[in-house]
């Protein structure tokens, strides 16, 4: 090539004669060779195949093995595991309700403002994953069993705690949804709103639960003189899934809320919404997939839940067993197709729950997930 | 060594990315390829290093076709536009990488990192990681680097390019001096027209995967063979007009063209900002009215803008200080406009 | 600013009490409850609940099998989290989202199929019991039914770093004159260490305290299969609940510990990233 100024003959696209093409592994750094790939993807394969593909195989061979009619009186007709079965179906939802308040309440708090013990507080969120779900149900024990901390006190008149705490209950609800909708100018406040919060709410609280209690007395809504049995009942069952499960909803909604962040429910306030129209109008849309996601997590582990339930139960077949747990008295019973059978139910409400999370990871990529332990200890 | 590429192309799809390339790269030439983006110099780039293959074509490299091989097997150094540079090692550790793994005497690789440490003034540095240098450090490391294991051929990809204006201009000295030094042949691509022509002997102004011009920065810029060129290389102002009788005719004015060419019904005038000569007198027919319109004596230059009075186009010039002074102008003033240096260019080019 | 929002955003007040009393009822009390508790132990009754033959054996077991699952999950989770990421097959999709299972799946059932699996009839156990290779009711079957339970988690760590690789890096390795081998071990390997702790710290976690699949598996041997919350478990219905916590407290304590190293490994490793 000269050195002189060279113009480049009009060319047209080039069609020349190729040589034979290069195979794209020879010049490119960054594919693997042949070899390699084939026998990692066959480890892969393998490895997946080993550990997962034939387990969730076998255990819809094992159910079904002696038949559909068999597979189906296995499910329904023993009233044990009809009552696991829906032991489950209560349990499980409760915990999740007061699971994804929780979240959300800790959400917000956490995301959105900055107090002392932040840290602390995000910390103790994620408690459960180092607890041993045997040492949770425990915990328990200590506390309501019968040689428990409380247990005298629950045996003889358990159930005079119950008007307190409904009035607790319902008293909070009250006040949640007056901070809720109380206009955020003080201009606009009418009604119950119109006076000085701090005056309002206490008068009135003191005045409520008062009431309250003094009804419940009066009407004899509660039984007298009776144990209420929360170790070895539905209310251990429920507190103890509760523990479990409790991070999932929380750790799904805080980083999203963090990455929203604040700025559009600063406008709405500004705008003049109360708390339930930012939240609504706003928080809710943003959150929503990630809530979603993280209910689907605190499901399938609550569904699964095992030592923690096993130490609380006092597994009293019909009475106190979950699926899982009815599993394992199957399995104790040596009834192995009862197992497999109930274990399919939990199989496919499983594959579902995957399902319905890939589905959902697409809705939202920004969010690493961390994987956490649903499938219960 | 030399470098000669031969009909090399390389598609991404449906797109041309390097169309039909052929050139060569004398050695010890120390070489720019510039460009826009996506005119396919940082492809030609890698497909010298041999991190992309090209569909078609063969890179010869002193006499041995080396288009089959790989880039580990290339001897060829590559410094990356983000450095690249391995953060959990030492400086040491990187810039000895290459002898390392090619599994040389420890001893010798200890005394040629020295030597590089030395080379590239960062000999207290040895022992630091990647983070806590400052970018100008990082990239004199990846240099170093490139070439510890004393490669053929040093390849640099927008070399450059995420540093500050003061060390970028720091670095350009420098690298200039070191390849007089080592003398080892060097391409590099940068968008940066002023920096191809700072550092380098040779440019190639690409566009679109084709190769616009090769020359010395002196003969691109003089004489730059098409449009895109001449426009890429500095601001230019682009009249249309004819060509008459050898002359080129603008607004009514007959500017003497500066390359002879042929007679043309239509064609494009180009004159450079420097080139524009400003005088308050009409000179016959060589030049046509305007009128200031802004005044810009920031910097060594003077940048007056015009407007053509009969045309209406807008007009750029840069006059030295003396010219501006001796010229005495200002807003509003009525001049005329002549060119000391035109070219004509004919035919269908868009710029 | 975060702080700022207190006076503007409702609800602080709300949502943190009610977020401190909920965790205050769920875990606060509780765990503390438990401690009270070990402690009202005198120091004597404490150590012979906690140091006994076999309890001893129930932590190694615990702690033992926890850690051999975890690092065969680092190798595994390397493997899938470097095939899944870099390599194209038909069926991918499916296998990536099949990872996720034993996270949905009650540890229960992957016990229960673990054993039928691996006894001498089961699908696997036909095969590999004559060759020494037993399943079930062994420490292997433990750490078998572990490495099921941890085996999302280094995949699911290293998947991100993998895909958030610059290609700079490994062509640099190679413009250096690197095989694929060397690039790997000496340029790729180094930035997922961050990523590998981690992974190894949670399924090491997930396996300390996993009981429901390991019920199923092991046969519950002392001295042999049982492992520490299993002994508690026969504590408790021994009605032994002070050496039933007492267990319970060091195992806490233990997990705690080996947590906050492992943070520390972490964040000793991600020291020269910035």
């Amino acid at each position: 090539m000269s050195a002189e100024a060279f113009v480049p003959a009009p060319v047209a696209p080039a069609v020349a004669p190729s040589p034979p093409k290069v195979p794209a592994s020879f010049a490119n750094p960054r594919v693997d060779p042949r070899w390699v790939r084939w026998t990692l993807t066959a480890a892969t394969l393998l490895v997946v195949g080993v550990l997962v593909v034939i387990p969730v195989v076998n255990i819809f061979y094992e159910a079904l093995k002696e038949g559909v009619r068999v597979y189906w009186d296995n499910l329904v007709a023993d009233p044990d595991t009809r009552h696991s079965i829906l032991l489950t179906a209560t349990v499980v939802p409760i915990a999740l309700v007061a699971n994804i308040v929780f979240g959300v309440a800790a959400a917000w708090a956490i995301a959105r403002f900055n107090f002392p013990g932040r840290t602390l507080l995000t910390a103790l969120i994620d408690l459960p994953f180092s607890v041993s779900p045997v040492v949770a149900g425990l915990m328990f024990v200590l506390i309501f069993g019968l040689q428990g901390y409380l247990g005298p006190f629950l045996r003889e008149d358990g159930y005079s705690v119950m008007p307190y705490l409904t009035s607790l209950i319902g008293l909070f609800v009250l006040i949640v949804l007056y901070f809720l909708f109380r206009p955020s100018s003080p201009t606009a406040r009418r009604g119950i709103w119109k006076g000085p919060a701090w005056l309002v709410v206490p008068t009135a609280s003191v005045v409520l639960f008062a009431v309250s209690v003094f009804i419940q007395k009066r009407l004899g809504l509660w039984p007298q003189g009776e144990s209420l049995k929360i170790i070895f009942a539905t209310p251990g069952l429920v507190l103890a899934t509760s523990f479990v499960t409790f991070p999932f909803v929380a750790r799904e909604l805080i980083p999203i809320m963090e990455a929203v962040g604040a700025d559009e429910e600063l406008a709405a306030i500004n705008l003049g919404a109360n708390g339930w129209q930012m939240f609504w109008h706003i928080t809710a849309p943003n959150i929503k997939w990630g809530l979603v996601y993280g209910i689907i997590l605190c499901n399938a582990r609550a569904i699964g839940e095992f030592g923690a339930v096993y130490v609380v139960s006092g597994h009293i077949a019909g009475q106190t067993d979950t699926m899982p747990l009815r599993i394992e008295k199957l399995f104790q019973e040596y009834n192995l197709p009862g197992c497999f059978a109930v274990a399919s139910v939990l199989t496919l409400l499983a594959i579902f729950t995957l399902i319905a999370k890939t589905q959902l990871e697409r809705k939202m990529p920004s969010v690493v997930h961390e994987p956490t332990g649903e499938g219960g200890k | 060594m030399s470098i000669k590429i031969d009909k090399v192309t390389k598609k991404f799809g449906n797109f041309f990315a390097v169309d039909n390339v052929s050139l060569t790269v004398p050695d010890g030439t120390l070489l720019a390829l510039l460009g826009p983006s996506g005119s396919g110099k940082t492809t030609l780039l890698r497909i010298i290093a041999g991190l992309e293959v090209a569909d078609s074509g063969s890179v010869i490299r002193e006499g041995e076709d080396i288009t089959l091989q790989s880039a580990r097997d290339r001897k060829i150094g590559f410094v990356f536009q983000h450095y690249a540079l391995f953060r959990h090692m030492t400086v040491e550790e990187n810039i000895g990488y290459g002898l390392r793994v090619r599994k040389r005497p420890k001893a010798l690789i200890k005394e040629r990192v020295d030597e590089l440490l030395k080379l590239i003034r960062l000999d207290a540095l040895g022992k630091r990681y990647p983070a806590q240098l400052s970018g100008g450090q990082r990239q004199r490391v990846a240099l170093a680097r490139a070439l510890a294991a004393e490669p053929r051929v040093l390849l640099l990809d927008e070399p450059f390019g995420a540093l500050d204006a003061k060390v970028r201009q720091e670095l350009r000295v420098w690298l200039r001096k070191l390849h007089q030094e080592i003398h080892v042949t060097s391409v590099f691509v940068t968008h940066d027209q002023e920096e191809a022509f700072e550092v380098a002997d040779r440019v190639v102004v690409m566009n679109q995967g084709r190769v616009e011009q090769y020359g010395t920065p002196a003969e691109v810029f003089e004489r730059p063979a098409n449009p895109f060129v001449m426009d890429f290389l500095g601001n230019v102002n682009v009249f249309h007009g004819r060509v008459e009788q050898g002359k080129a005719v603008v607004a009514g004015a007959e500017l003497a063209v500066t390359d002879p060419h042929p007679d043309a019904p239509a064609a494009a005038v180009y004159v450079r900002p420097h080139e524009v000569v400003i005088q308050h007198q009409q000179s016959g027919n060589a030049s046509l009215s305007a009128k200031v319109l802004h005044v810009n004596p920031a910097g060594s230059r003077v940048k007056v803008e015009l407007r053509a009075t009969e045309s209406e186009q807008l007009i750029n010039a840069e006059l030295t200080s003396e010219r501006y002074e001796e010229l005495g102008l200002k807003s509003g003033d009525e001049v005329y406009v002549s060119a000391s240096r035109v070219r004509v260019f004919t035919g269908d080019y868009v710029i | 600013m975060a702080s700022l929002n207190r006076r503007v955003l409702p609800g602080f007040s709300l949502t943190l009490g009610y977020t401190v009393f909920y965790l205050s009822v769920l875990v606060l009390i509780p765990i503390v409850a438990c401690f009270i508790k070990a402690g009202s132990l005198s120091f004597h009754d404490f150590w012979h609940a906690v140091w006994t033959e076999r309890s001893r054996a129930a932590y190694l077991l615990t702690f033992g099998a926890a850690a051999a699952a975890a690092v065969i999950n680092l190798i595994l989770g390397l493997l899938l989290g470097w095939v899944l990421v870099r390599y194209d097959f038909p069926g991918k999709k499916l296998i990536d989202s099949l990872v996720d299972l034993p996270l949905a799946l009650p540890t229960a059932v992957g016990g229960l199929v673990y054993s039928s699996l691996y006894v001498e009839q089961g699908w696997l156990g036909r095969f590999l019991v004559p060759l020494g290779i037993k399943g079930a009711y062994t420490r292997f079957g433990i750490v078998l039914v572990l490495v099921f339970v941890g085996l999302p988690f280094v995949v699911r760590t290293v998947q991100p770093v993998l895909e958030n690789l610059d290609p700079e890096y490994e062509e640099a390795g190679a413009s250096l004159g690197g095989t694929r081998w060397q690039t790997f071990v000496n340029v790729i390997l180094p930035t997922l260490k961050p990523a590998l702790i981690t992974g190894f710290a949670l399924a090491f976690a997930r396996g300390v305290g996993e009981y429901g699949s390991v019920v199923f598996v092991s046969g519950n041997m002392p001295y042999k299969t049982e492992i520490a919350p299993i002994l508690i478990v026969a504590r408790l219905e021994e009605f032994a609940y002070g050496e039933a916590t007492a267990i319970a407290v060091v195992l806490l304590l233990i997990s705690f510990s080996m947590l906050v190293v492992i943070n520390l490994l972490e964040r000793a490793s991600i020291r020269h990233e910035r």
